[in-house]
């Protein structure tokens, strides 16, 4: 496998392996909270928050205490509990210590343990073998690719309020046909950066 | 085996650790001391920090009304908060006007307490309690409208001034998975502390008039809080009265009525009612006794769909249009109004237009 250079991970999870657009994880939040730009932000934020933590938190558990133990295959339930602690634990310590990041993220923060791209993000660092650095910037660029896709899709269904689309399409059909059509122009960027 | 006996320690040590610094922060970093509530000035409590507002008031046997309880969906729970309640919240924007945030109003239900805290609240709102009530009973005043009377617990008194309301609790009944609060004006004289007396329509589909209408009976126990409002008697003794409402917005009339009866108060009162047909007129008996003991009292109802068979003839078309050839002069009067939100709109356009004072109309809308 070639070393791949953190800053590379990093612009290539922002839009060659854009988490919603590539992989279409973290679809139910995608499709449901992108009604307005601000709100959507606000859930941007707190993703890559919150990705940027777990990441560092499951590969230094990953790594220091499953590998040592032999117990890999455990990554699933272990990498799904602690992400769960996590956001609980960084929602007191965020609502003490930080209010304003608190208020401005509101009820997004607890809502993000059920958004599967943080599992995706956890679980990518392990296949893909990646070191800590990289874990970091593929975390990172992950939120921010994912902030990216739901405030562009945001953008897209505020001009579609007025427009007239068919009975049956309406809400989250419509939603899906256009992240597949943004999925398509993203395709467009994977000249430029490649991971796997 | 030995894997085996590894995955489950590892697991089960992996959630024990994390179970246990989840209440080890909740201790530490959740935990906010306790804070200082000070309420309109002069009242001071001590409260444990962390909690909502409301739950934090209902500890404390205050009562802000609030018909979702705490979920953040009605709007209904605002008190103005002088200072230590942290910035407004997207979840409270959809229910205050600009006007209100600017106010510091804040809905006390998504308000966290962390910090010593200043509010302000309707002095009143001290005299609310909540009372477990039982049915004496429930009659029928028109086909779709029924008058229950609830009796307090012996020895108990509930307070209110002629022309408040109570929330009424309506429970989990077949068809309805969610317990909800619903405001209804006390029908009775105010001096009658033991028991209120509710008038309360039926609205297909509604919770609270389905589980009245369909599902109460005589004997059966029933939860109110309150009194609250502050559409009441206004004692402007010179200022003749306007009363107006149609179907069941007659409840807070009836009470101001009852207590001007009972404390004699000699003022002119005009009590406009509007209805569609002879049919939807209740209570008429009691009307009658009021014109003959209230000092100077005319019952003025008036049908907005009656037709030749009805033999009616009273008074014809909607209370506004009634009440605009009534009233003369705009002098010395004043205006009471429970009744919907559209038929308070337009007569209190009505009455301003008429030349009568803003501050002298006194309106509940429901």
């Amino acid at each position: 496998m070639i070393e791949l250079n953190p800053l590379l991970i990093f612009f290539a999870a922002i839009f060659t392996n854009n988490m919603i657009f590539s992989y279409f994880l973290g679809m139910c939040s995608f499709i449901s909270v992108s009604n307005e730009i601000p709100t959507s932000l606000g859930l941007g934020q707190a993703v890559t928050f919150v990705l940027t933590f777990t990441t560092i938190a499951n590969y230094l558990l990953y790594h220091y205490v499953l590998v040592p133990l032999g117990l890999e295959y455990l990554r699933f339930i272990i990498f799904i509990i602690s992400i769960a602690a996590f956001v609980q634990l960084l929602e007191m310590v965020v609502e003490k210590y930080f209010p304003n990041l608190y208020y401005a993220l509101g009820i997004f923060l607890p809502l993000i343990t059920v958004n599967c791209a943080i599992l995706g993000v956890s679980l990518f660092m392990v296949i893909r073998q990646y070191t800590f650095l990289q874990s970091l910037a593929f975390g990172v660029g992950s939120g921010i690719g994912w902030t990216l896709a739901i405030v562009a899709m945001a953008g897209i269904k505020q001009r579609l309020k007025r427009a007239i689309i068919p009975k049956g399409l309406e809400g989250p059909g419509i939603t899906l046909i256009i992240t597949g059509l943004m999925a398509l122009a993203f395709v467009g960027f994977s000249g430029i950066v490649q991971i796997q | 085996m030995e894997t085996i006996f590894i995955t489950t320690i590892t697991v089960t040590a992996f959630t024990g650790l994390l179970a246990f610094l989840l209440t080890l922060a909740d201790r530490t970093i959740g935990d906010y001391g306790q804070v200082k509530l000070t309420i309109n000035e002069n009242r001071e409590y001590i409260v444990d920090g962390g909690n909502s507002l409301l739950s934090t008031l209902i500890e404390q046997k205050i009562f802000i009304p609030s018909a979702c309880g705490g979920k953040g969906t009605c709007g209904y729970c605002k008190v103005k908060v002088l200072e230590g309640g942290g910035p407004v919240l997207s979840t409270e924007l959809p229910w205050l006007t600009e006007e209100e945030v600017e106010n510091n109003i804040r809905l006390s239900c998504q308000c966290k307490i962390k910090e010593n805290i200043k509010i302000e609240i309707p002095e009143e709102l001290f005299n609310v309690r909540e009372y477990e009530t039982t049915v004496e009973f429930i009659e029928d005043l028109t086909p779709t409208i029924k008058r229950l009377r609830l009796r307090l617990k012996e020895g108990e008194e509930i307070n209110f001034k002629p022309g408040q309301y109570i929330q009424l609790k309506a429970p989990i009944y077949e068809g309805n998975d969610e317990e909800v609060y619903r405001a209804y004006s006390i029908a009775s004289p105010p001096s009658e502390k033991n028991y209120i007396d509710l008038i309360i329509g039926y609205v297909p589909g509604g919770i609270a008039t389905t589980y009245v209408h369909k599902y109460l009976k005589a004997g059966d126990t029933v939860h109110i809080n309150g009194p609250y409002g502050n559409f009441y008697y206004q004692d402007n003794y010179k200022n003749e009265m306007i009363l107006v409402a149609v179907g069941t917005g007659m409840a807070p009339i009836l009470s101001i009525l009852y207590y001007m009866k009972e404390n004699n108060i000699k003022r002119k009162a005009r009590f406009y009612f509007g209805a569609r047909t002879p049919e939807d007129l209740f209570l008429l008996d009691v009307m009658e006794d009021f014109e003959k003991t209230l000092y100077d009292f005319k019952f003025v109802p008036t049908l907005s769909r009656v037709l030749d068979e009805h033999n009616w003839t009273g008074e014809r078309g909607r209370v506004n249009v009634v009440l605009d050839r009534h009233i003369k002069s705009p002098e010395d009067k004043e205006a009471y109004l429970c009744g919907s939100p559209g038929m308070i709109d337009t007569v209190v356009g009505l009455l301003k237009e008429k030349g009568i004072l803003e501050e002298y109309i006194y309106y509940d809308k429901f």
